[in-house]
């Protein structure tokens, strides 16, 4: 833990450790991993709510006429066609194809507003700043923290609280549907919420002044359906629900149709093409691409981790990007990408963990809504 | 019986030419939520500090050493069933596996319990 003094504290820094979370390196933060423990920090998000500080996360503005056709020369999504106050799932691609980063692209009305993941902003600015041309601006929202509240219970706990649309055109709370989003008045303070997250929950994602997020988590735990959860279960959350997390599942060597992210393609960039590597994701996406990322379900209770071998037979035919014990299934599971001929579902092979091999079999993602829900078993 | 302690935080009871052998309440706290555990069968030779057993969070996978070397004679079959114990009982139902001493010797740099504690506290 030498090296703590060099990570960056969060604006929530005092709450998390007042909370009791062990606090660990990520994306250059001290960030807390848990609170009470993985498995039951991830079924409560299953069960009630729960609140994540994400403020490591990049939020960053893009501002000026013409912003939505520039996104467009850099990312995949029809950013003309999204109507103020949606939300859009999107990738930054390098020039080869190859993805740069995930992000989340919302139309506030006067800008676009974007999340991009902590461990990468500050390449994806200055990949953006380098391309950024004369009347477009591009702001780091570095005064911001970003809050997300995920699980069934969020929707009621947030309705609770008394939010005003910051304009008379935006939706009013209660009307936000799921991948939406509108800037609303707390307390005298300006926030912006969108309906979304990464952990197959409903819920929103919220940002807020650094200098108001502690008084906005203090808002929300005091509310008996929400609990704070650490990166931990974060992670465990979004492997659930088959969502690949950037730096494992997602890198520049892969492209969106290897990562079977091919619906963030709107139908029209398909047709037109235009963004980067254009020429190589649309052959992929018509005549096929040579691997797959899929869904493993491991016999057994051993876990297969980042970078397990795959196999067929004697050959091997992939690697496990992400692995790890699923709390809600109580089995292990696993993201892995495979040659495509190998990549439909049902189909056996094994992974090499420590020299033995073990069977797994091809499964559809996400892993919770479509196999074998039963109660999770406290570990 | 004594119970002895490696900077590892494996801890080892010997009693006579055969020893019991786990992971400290200390390493379980650090580990988080055990999932798995992957424990060397009957009849292996482990060697002083080589790799005897791997145990398994929900995140991670940390490997688990050997306090001393010998033959390993039973894993704990407890654990298949219900690995959690490592983090219910780390000192007790979670114990890891059990061997027959080669060398005896190998146990004078261990630490003992009060030895341990204040090792803990000074991470």
């Amino acid at each position: 833990m030498a090296d703590d003094a060099d990570l960056k504290p969060l604006p929530l820094d005092g709450l998390h450790r007042r909370l009791g979370a062990r606090i660990v390196p990520f994306a250059g933060y001290a960030m807390p991993i848990q609170y009470e423990g993985i498995i039951a920090e991830h079924n409560w998000t299953r069960e009630q709510a729960g609140l994540f500080d994400v403020s490591h996360m990049g939020q960053l503005l893009v501002e000026g006429e013409g912003a939505a056709d520039w996104l467009e020369s850099l990312a995949p999504g029809d950013f003309k066609a999204l109507q103020p106050h949606r939300v859009r799932y999107s990738l930054l691609l390098a020039d080869n194809g190859g993805v740069l980063d995930d992000l989340m692209v919302t139309n506030t009305g006067r800008s676009l507003y974007l999340v991009v993941n902590g461990a990468t902003k500050h390449d994806d600015i200055a990949h953006m700043q380098a391309r950024l041309p004369a009347g477009i601006s591009l702001h780091h929202m570095t005064d911001h923290a970003l809050l997300a509240l995920q699980g069934p219970a969020a929707v009621a706990v947030m309705s609770r609280f008394t939010l005003t649309p910051e304009t008379a055109n935006q939706p009013a709370f209660a009307d936000l549907k799921f991948m939406a989003g509108a800037r609303y008045q707390w307390n005298g303070v300006l926030i912006g919420v969108t309906r979304s997250g990464y952990t197959g929950e409903d819920g929103y994602e919220i940002s807020v002044p650094s200098t108001h997020a502690e008084a906005l988590a203090e808002a929300l735990l005091a509310h008996a359906e929400v609990k704070p959860i650490g990166l931990g279960a974060r992670d465990s959350l979004r492997l659930e629900a088959g969502l690949p997390l950037y730096g494992h599942d997602l890198t520049p060597e892969i492209t969106p149709v290897e990562a079977d992210l091919s619906f963030a393609i709107s139908k029209r960039r398909k047709t037109e093409g235009g963004f980067p590597g254009a020429a190589r994701i649309l052959d992929q996406l018509f005549n096929g691409a040579p691997r797959k990322r899929v869904g493993l379900a491991i016999e057994g209770r051993m876990p297969a981790r980042e970078g397990a071998t795959v196999w067929n037979g004697d050959t091997q035919v992939g690697i496990v990007t992400s692995g790890g014990f699923a709390p809600s299934l109580s089995v292990p599971i696993a993201m892995a990408y495979v040659e495509t001929p190998l990549a439909g579902d049902g189909t056996a092979l094994e992974i090499d963990v420590r020299g033995r091999r073990i069977a797994a079999r091809v499964v559809p993602m996400p892993f919770r809504q479509k196999n074998y829900v039963r109660e999770g078993k406290q570990g | 019986m004594s119970r002895l302690y490696t900077q590892e935080h494996e801890w080892i009871d010997v009693d006579g030419s055969t020893a019991t052998v786990g992971i400290t309440d200390y390493a379980q706290g650090q580990l988080g939520d055990v999932v798995f555990v992957d424990l060397p069968e009957s009849g292996r030779a482990v060697t002083k500090g080589g790799e005897a057993a791997v145990v398994e969070s929900v995140k991670a996978a940390s490997d688990v050493y050997a306090p001393v070397s010998g033959t390993v004679t039973e894993a704990n079959p407890a654990l298949a069933d219900d690995p959690s114990l490592v983090n219910s009982a780390p000192e007790g139902d979670g114990w890891f596996f059990k061997l027959t001493l080669s060398d005896a010797s190998e146990l004078d740099g261990l630490m003992d319990k009060a030895a341990y504690e204040a090792f803990v506290a000074s991470l």
